[in-house]
C-alpha cells in the first residue's frame, strides 16, 4: 500500500528525461532557423544597395551589378502563375466545398494532396514538354504555367477548407430571399470566407516565390532586361542558385543579397496580407 | 453536408437540421410575398437556372483540372521518355553507366543517392519532428505554443535555393571542419564515415534535407497528436501514469498510423528536393559507401544536366528519371495520405484552434 504513495525513482527520471529531450528537440529544431536568418542579414544587408536594386547583371570580373531584372522577371513570371492557379485553385474549391457531395469530390481532394507532393522539378519537365518542346523556346509564360499549377492544390484545399467553415444558415437565408445559387456561392459564402481564402492564396504565392527546380527549363534566365512574356525571362530564386554555385566571391555576396531580397519579398507578402485580412471575418485561418 | 467528410461546419450550428420552429423563430413574423415580386421571380427563374448550371459546371471544370494535371503530367513524361524506355527497358533502373558521349543510360547511382540521403534525411529528422510535436501538443506553456508553431511553420517557408545557399556556405565548412573529422575517428570503423572530409557530400545534402523536412513532418504529426480524444489523456492520468507514460501510452500509440503516415509524407518531401541537395551533395555518379563521398540524386542530375542534354536520347534519359521519380511520390504520397486520413478524418477540426 505505502509503495503507491510516491512515484518509483526510475518512473520520475523517466518522465523527467522525455520532457529534456523533447525540449531538446525543439531548440535544434529552431536553432538553425535562427543560423539561416542570422547569416542572410550578416551577409546579405551589407550587400543590398541602390545599384543592387536597379542593375542588371555585370560580366565575371566587373564589380557591381544588381539583379533588378530578376526581381521584375519574378514578379512577371509570379503574376502568370497567379492568373492560372488562382481561379483554377478556388473554383475547384468551391465545387467541392458547395456541390460535392459525392465520391467524385473525395476523389479531386485526394488528388489535391497528392499533387502536393510531386516534386518542383517534374512539374517543370512537364511544363517544359508542354510549352517549351511545343513553342520551340524557353518563356516567363512556361515558368509561370509550372508555378501555376503548384499553386492549384494548395488554394483548393484552403478554399475548401474555409467555405465549410461558413455556417450553412447563411446559405440558406441568401437562397430563401431567392438569391440565385451562384450569387449566393460568390457573395455571401466565399466573402464571408474570404480572409482565410486569402491566406490560402498568399501561402501558394509564398511557396512557389522561392521555387527554382521549376523555372531552370521553363523561364530557363536572362542576363539583360526583358519584359516579354514569350521570351527567356531572368528569376531571383534562378539568379541566387546560379551565382551561389559560380567560383566568384562577388557573385557569392550578390546570391547572399538575393536571397535576403526573395525572403524580404515572401515574408512582407505574407504579413501584409494577414494583417490585411485579420479583421472580422468567420473563416479566420487556423 | 457530407458526413464522411472532416467537416469544419460541424461544430457551428446548423439550422437545416432542426425540424419544425427554431428557437428564435417566434423572433420574425411570416411574409406575404407581392404579387410582383412573384412575377419576377417566375420570369427570371429559367435565365438563372441557367446561369446555376453553368456555374456550376465551370466550378467542376476548375475542379476536373487537379485530375487533369496529374494524367497530363504522367502522359507528357511517358510520351517525352518513350525513346530512352523503348532502348534500355528495366535495365535502365539497374545499371550504373551514365555516359552521355557514348548513349548509354543507366540510373542506378541516382536511385543510391536518392534512397541514401533522404533515408540518411529521416534518421535525423523524424526524432526531432516528433520531439518538437510532442513538445508543442503536450509540454509547452500555452504562451509558448503559437510562437514554436510560427518558428518551424516560418522554418517551412524558407525556399529550398536559400536552404542551399546557406548550406553551401555554412554548413558544408562546419562539417567539414568539425563533424566529419570526428565522425570518422569516432566511427571511422563502420566504413560509412571514412575517406577525406569534403564537406559537400552525401551527409551534407542528408543534413540539410532534414532541416528542410522537420516543419512538414511535425505539423502533420501535431495535427494527428491533436486528434487523439481528450478523455484518453485524462484516462491515463487517472490511471497514475506520469507525464511521459501518458504520452507513450495513450497519445503516440493511438497516433501512430498518422505519425507514419507524416514520417513518410516528409520522405516524399526528401526524395522530390532537387535545389537544396544539387547544391551540396557533390553531383558525381558514384555508389560508394562512405556518406562523406560524393553523389547524386535523381532530381539532382535533372537540374544539372536537362539544360545541357543535346540530343534525344540523353533528353529522353533524364525525362524517364523524372518519371521514375514522379511515380514513387506518387505512390508514396498515396501511402501517406491514407495513413494521415484515417487517424484525422472524422474527428471534428477544433475551431480557430
Amino acid at each position: 500500500m505505502a509503495r503507491t504513495e510516491t512515484l518509483s525513482l526510475g518512473r520520475r527520471i523517466a518522465n523527467h528525461l522525455a520532457t529534456a529531450l523533447t525540449l531538446l528537440s525543439a531548440i535544434l529544431v529552431i536553432a538553425p532557423l535562427v543560423a539561416i536568418f542570422g547569416y542572410l542579414l550578416y551577409k546579405g544587408f551589407g550587400s543590398i544597395n541602390l545599384q543592387f536594386l536597379t542593375n542588371t547583371p555585370r560580366p565575371v570580373g566587373e564589380a557591381g551589378g544588381g539583379m533588378a531584372n530578376a526581381i521584375v522577371g519574378s514578379l512577371v513570371i509570379l503574376a502568370i502563375g497567379s492568373v492560372i492557379g488562382v481561379p483554377l485553385g478556388i473554383g475547384a474549391g468551391i465545387y467541392m466545398s458547395e456541390y460535392g457531395k459525392d465520391r467524385y469530390s473525395t476523389v479531386v481532394r485526394f488528388t489535391a494532396d497528392v499533387l502536393n507532393g510531386v516534386p518542383s522539378i517534374v512539374i517543370g519537365i512537364a511544363a517544359y514538354s508542354l510549352v517549351v518542346l511545343r513553342q520551340g523556346h524557353f518563356s516567363a509564360f512556361a515558368g509561370g504555367v509550372a508555378l501555376g499549377i503548384m499553386m492549384v492544390p494548395t488554394i483548393a484545399r484552403t478554399t475548401e477548407e474555409m467555405l465549410l467553415m461558413v455556417p450553412h444558415s447563411i446559405r440558406e437565408a441568401a437562397l430563401g430571399l431567392g438569391i440565385p445559387q451562384w450569387r449566393s456561392v460568390l457573395s455571401i459564402a466565399l466573402r464571408t470566407a474570404r480572409a482565410g481564402v486569402i491566406t490560402g492564396v498568399m501561402l501558394a504565392f509564398a511557396r512557389v516565390a522561392g521555387e527554382t527546380a521549376p523555372l531552370l527549363f521553363t523561364a530557363f534566365g536572362n542576363q539583360y532586361w526583358n519584359l516579354n512574356p514569350n521570351q527567356p525571362t531572368a528569376a531571383l530564386p534562378l539568379q541566387i542558385y546560379v551565382y551561389a554555385i559560380s567560383p566568384f566571391d562577388e557573385w557569392h555576396r550578390q546570391a547572399w543579397a538575393g536571397a535576403l531580397i526573395l525572403i524580404i519579398l515572401i515574408i512582407v507578402a505574407v504579413t501584409v496580407v494577414r494583417i490585411a485580412t485579420r479583421q472580422g471575418s468567420y473563416a479566420q485561418s487556423r | 453536408m457530407n458526413p464522411s467528410l472532416p467537416n469544419a461546419a460541424d461544430g457551428l450550428p446548423r439550422r437545416i437540421t432542426t425540424i419544425g420552429p427554431g428557437p428564435d423563430s417566434q423572433k420574425t413574423k411570416p411574409v406575404d410575398i407581392p404579387e410582383r415580386v412573384q412575377r419576377i421571380a417566375l420570369k427570371s427563374s429559367l435565365a438563372s437556372r441557367m446561369t446555376d448550371k453553368g456555374f456550376r459546371y465551370l466550378m467542376l471544370l476548375c475542379s476536373l483540372s487537379v485530375l487533369v494535371v496529374v494524367g497530363l503530367l504522367l502522359y507528357e513524361l511517358i510520351t517525352t521518355s518513350h525513346l530512352s524506355i523503348a532502348q534500355f527497358g528495366f535495365k535502365f533502373f539497374a545499371t550504373s553507366n551514365w555516359d552521355p558521349v557514348q548513349g548509354d543510360f543507366g540510373a542506378y547511382p541516382f536511385i543510391y543517392g536518392t534512397i541514401v540521403s533522404s533515408l540518411l534525411s529521416l534518421v535525423i529528422a523524424v526524432p526531432l519532428a516528433i520531439g518538437l510535436a510532442v513538445f508543442v501538443t503536450e509540454i509547452c506553456p500555452k504562451s509558448l505554443r503559437a510562437i514554436i508553431s510560427f518558428l518551424s511553420e516560418l522554418l517551412a517557408a524558407i525556399p529550398s535555393v536559400i536552404y542551399g545557399l546557406w548550406a553551401i556556405f555554412i554548413l558544408a565548412p562546419i562539417l567539414r571542419n568539425y563533424v566529419e573529422p570526428f565522425l570518422g575517428e569516432t566511427l571511422g570503423w563502420t566504413g560509412f564515415f571514412s575517406g577525406p572530409p569534403l564537406g559537400i557530400g552525401m551527409l551534407a545534402a542528408g543534413v540539410i534535407l532534414a532541416i528542410m523536412i522537420v516543419p512538414i513532418i511535425s505539423s502533420i504529426t501535431r495535427e494527428v497528436l491533436v486528434s487523439v480524444p481528450q478523455h484518453q489523456r485524462e484516462a491515463a492520468l487517472a490511471l497514475g501514469a506520469t507525464r511521459w507514460e501518458m504520452i507513450r501510452m495513450a497519445v503516440l500509440r493511438n497516433a501512430r498510423a498518422g505519425i507514419l503516415g507524416a514520417v513518410i509524407l516528409g520522405l516524399g518531401r526528401a526524395i522530390g528536393e532537387t535545389m537544396a541537395v544539387t547544391m551540396v551533395i557533390g553531383n558525381r555518379p558514384e555508389v560508394a559507401r562512405s556518406l562523406f563521398a560524393p553523389g547524386y540524386t535523381m532530381a539532382s542530375v535533372i537540374a544539372n544536366e536537362f539544360s545541357e542534354a543535346s540530343d534525344d536520347l540523353y533528353l529522353s534519359a533524364l525525362i524517364e528519371v523524372g518519371l521514375a521519380l514522379l511515380i514513387v511520390t506518387l505512390v508514396v504520397n498515396t501511402l501517406a495520405r491514407l495513413l494521415v486520413w484515417s487517424i484525422t478524418r472524422g474527428t471534428p477540426q477544433r475551431a480557430n484552434g
